[in-house]
């Protein structure tokens, strides 16, 4: 290779670098801003000039506040316990039925899974006025059902998983029942483990939706103590601590930590999970 | 075991595989019944419900109501608060559609252009992709912030004054669909690194053979025409996002100052929740629901043809 080849690729590499540390730094920025912000005292985010680290280390203040005047943990916790229920509810209404759509012949098959797709044209920001009056009729507006009914049934949960479980070979199901086993065994011992991935993929698909999702829980509930996450800080927001922009920014630090750890300690997962589901 | 369970099934006597075969069904019924009954109760239902609710003057709470024809659909025809959120939501697509496909793709070049610290700069362009977008609204807020926020002391160290972005009716939509650039773009990236590690290797060969073998040559050749269908896969998928944009919108400005960054998902939420006009705000989801199936009928399309393609 000549000399001249080789400077250009250094070249290139340099650039590659250069580039990309450009656009990575405006995904980062508002990250390092918020927890930037959240270690420091109020005089000095008001301040004409800014240093990224603060002068007066006012961080164990700032989260101690962010804690205390609003449930921050108690949002957390709502989220999980919203996020796994949710998703618990859907493996069980959608796997027997994805299965069924997969692998069994009965009358009435073909039409249900044209209704499955024609399901997943919906958004459900659409359906939710009648849900706000379902849930209004049964008393259940301001509680844990409203954030999780709605989201039980799952037609893209149906959609993807009845796709998975067509390519597990008809043989294998054949030697499980000539081994006895009743259908609704080969669903939750067979098909279960066999479509991990699918699983995986469709449950990081679900948890990153509604752990983010801020219009249902808007209109589905009022007290603090249900919130989950992502309403959870505007309701702090609007309280008289959220005024002050250190707790404000630990609150929100606080908030977004639990998904980009999860992300970080699982990338491969979560990326694959999520452009598969987004691919369909 | 296979062979033997065809063997078996061959020798059975057609009673029993009639028997079976209804067996078949029934566990096939009981299987799909409960999310049968749930996609009846809560999707197909409430989008009928929807529909109806669209041609009556029902308000929340209230106990009568009356079919009204197509009057709510005629007074969302002459509200320029409609009009200005579908012109909006039309404008941030045009805006974040290009903005996040073409930085999507450029970083999926550049990171796949060599292997180095390639790890790292998938993950950290991802991380917007993974935050809680109320949280983020509320720290982007901040940073446009117009005397404290970064932007302008940034603008400020190079001697020009910034302006209220979010107040600002001339920029109010254009900050927000900045944000969602910003949340947008590092999915697009991971799109098309999917897209780029499926050319083959080959092409890139018989590419240098032809002497087409400079970078620039190797993208105009070889790399941008075997990710035409992942970049139209992309826009679909961007454009049916960016079209549900709301908690930027719902956190940051409300659809101000005077509806210059109103779209219509933060509109529907208004009318149905804040002012409790259910027939009004469910003829506006109609409207939005229409949209919305026309996209993603598109969207299935596109994935169609990128399925032959590959």
């Amino acid at each position: 290779m000549s000399a001249h080849r080789r400077r250009s690729r250094v070249a290139g590499r340099i650039a590659r670098h250069a580039l990309l540390v450009v656009s990575a730094a405006f995904a980062l920025l508002p990250f390092v801003w918020m927890v930037s912000l959240s270690l420091k005292p109020p005089d000095e985010i008001f301040q004409p000039d800014f240093h990224l680290w603060p002068k007066t280390f006012h961080g164990v203040e700032n989260y101690r506040v962010a804690l205390t005047a609003a449930p921050m943990l108690r949002f957390l916790l709502n989220g999980v316990f919203v996020c796994a229920v949710i998703f618990a509810l859907q493996l069980v209404i959608c796997v027997p039925c994805a299965y069924a759509l997969a692998k069994l012949r009965f009358r009435g098959r073909d039409t249900l899974f044209s209704a499955v797709l024609v399901g997943l044209l919906v958004p459900p920001q659409a359906l939710a006025i009648p849900h706000f009056v379902l849930l209004y009729v049964f008393g259940l507006l301001d509680t844990y059902a409203a954030l999780i009914l709605p989201w039980i049934i799952s037609a893209f949960g149906i959609f993807l998983l009845r796709q998975f479980f067509r390519s597990i070979p008809d043989e294998i199901i054949h030697a499980a029942r000539l081994d006895g086993l009743g259908e609704f065994e080969i669903i939750w011992r067979i098909m279960m483990p066999m479509s991990a991935p699918a699983l995986a993929a469709f449950g990081i698909f679900s948890v990153v939706a509604h752990w983010n999702d801020l219009f249902w829980p808007l209109i589905a509930v009022r007290s603090e103590d249900i919130s989950t996450p992502a309403l959870g800080i505007l309701l702090f927001r609007d309280d008289e601590a959220g005024q002050f922009l250190g707790p404000l920014m630990a609150g929100a630090t606080i908030i977004v930590a639990p998904l980009l750890l999860a992300f970080l300690f699982a990338q491969r997962r979560f990326i694959d999970g999520l452009a598969t589901t987004a691919m369909k | 075991m296979s062979v033997m369970a065809l063997v078996h099934r061959r020798a059975r006597p057609v009673a029993r595989r009639r028997q079976h075969q209804a067996a078949e069904a029934t566990v096939g019924w009981l299987a799909v019944s409960p999310a049968l009954i749930l996609l009846i109760c809560l999707l197909f239902g409430p989008a009928a419900a929807v529909i109806l609710f669209s041609f009556t003057d029902w308000q929340l709470g209230a106990t009568t109501f009356h079919f009204v024809g197509i009057e709510n659909f005629a007074a969302l025809w002459a509200d320029p608060p409609f009009w200005k959120a579908l012109v909006n939501t039309c404008i941030y697509v045009a805006i974040v559609v290009p903005g996040t496909v073409g930085l999507g793709l450029a970083t999926a070049l550049l990171i796949e252009a060599s292997p180095g610290l390639r790890g790292f700069y998938r993950a950290v362009h991802f991380l917007p992709v993974m935050s809680t977008m109320s949280a983020m609204a509320v720290v982007w807020g901040t940073m446009l912030h117009p005397s404290i926020g970064l932007v302008n002391r940034t603008l400020a160290t190079f001697g020009l004054t910034g302006i209220n972005w979010l107040r600002d009716e001339h920029t109010a939509l254009l900050a927000v669909a900045l944000i969602g650039i910003w949340q947008g773009f590092g999915f697009a990236m991971v799109l098309f690194v999917s897209g780029l590690k499926a050319v083959p290797q080959q092409l890139y060969d018989a590419a240098a053979v032809d002497g087409a073998d400079g970078l620039f040559d190797r993208l105009r050749i070889v790399t941008l025409p075997m990710l035409g269908p992942v970049t139209m896969f992309v826009i679909v998928l961007t454009a049916s996002r960016a079209f549900e944009v709301f908690d930027s919108v719902r956190v940051l400005t409300q659809g101000g100052p005077n509806y210059a960054s109103e779209v219509l998902l933060n509109r529907l939420y208004s009318e149905s929740f804040d002012y409790l006009r259910t027939g009004y705000g469910a003829a506006l989801t109609v409207v939005y629901l229409a949209i919305v199936i026309a996209l993603t009928l598109a969207q299935a399309r596109f994935i169609e043809r990128r399925v032959h393609y590959s």
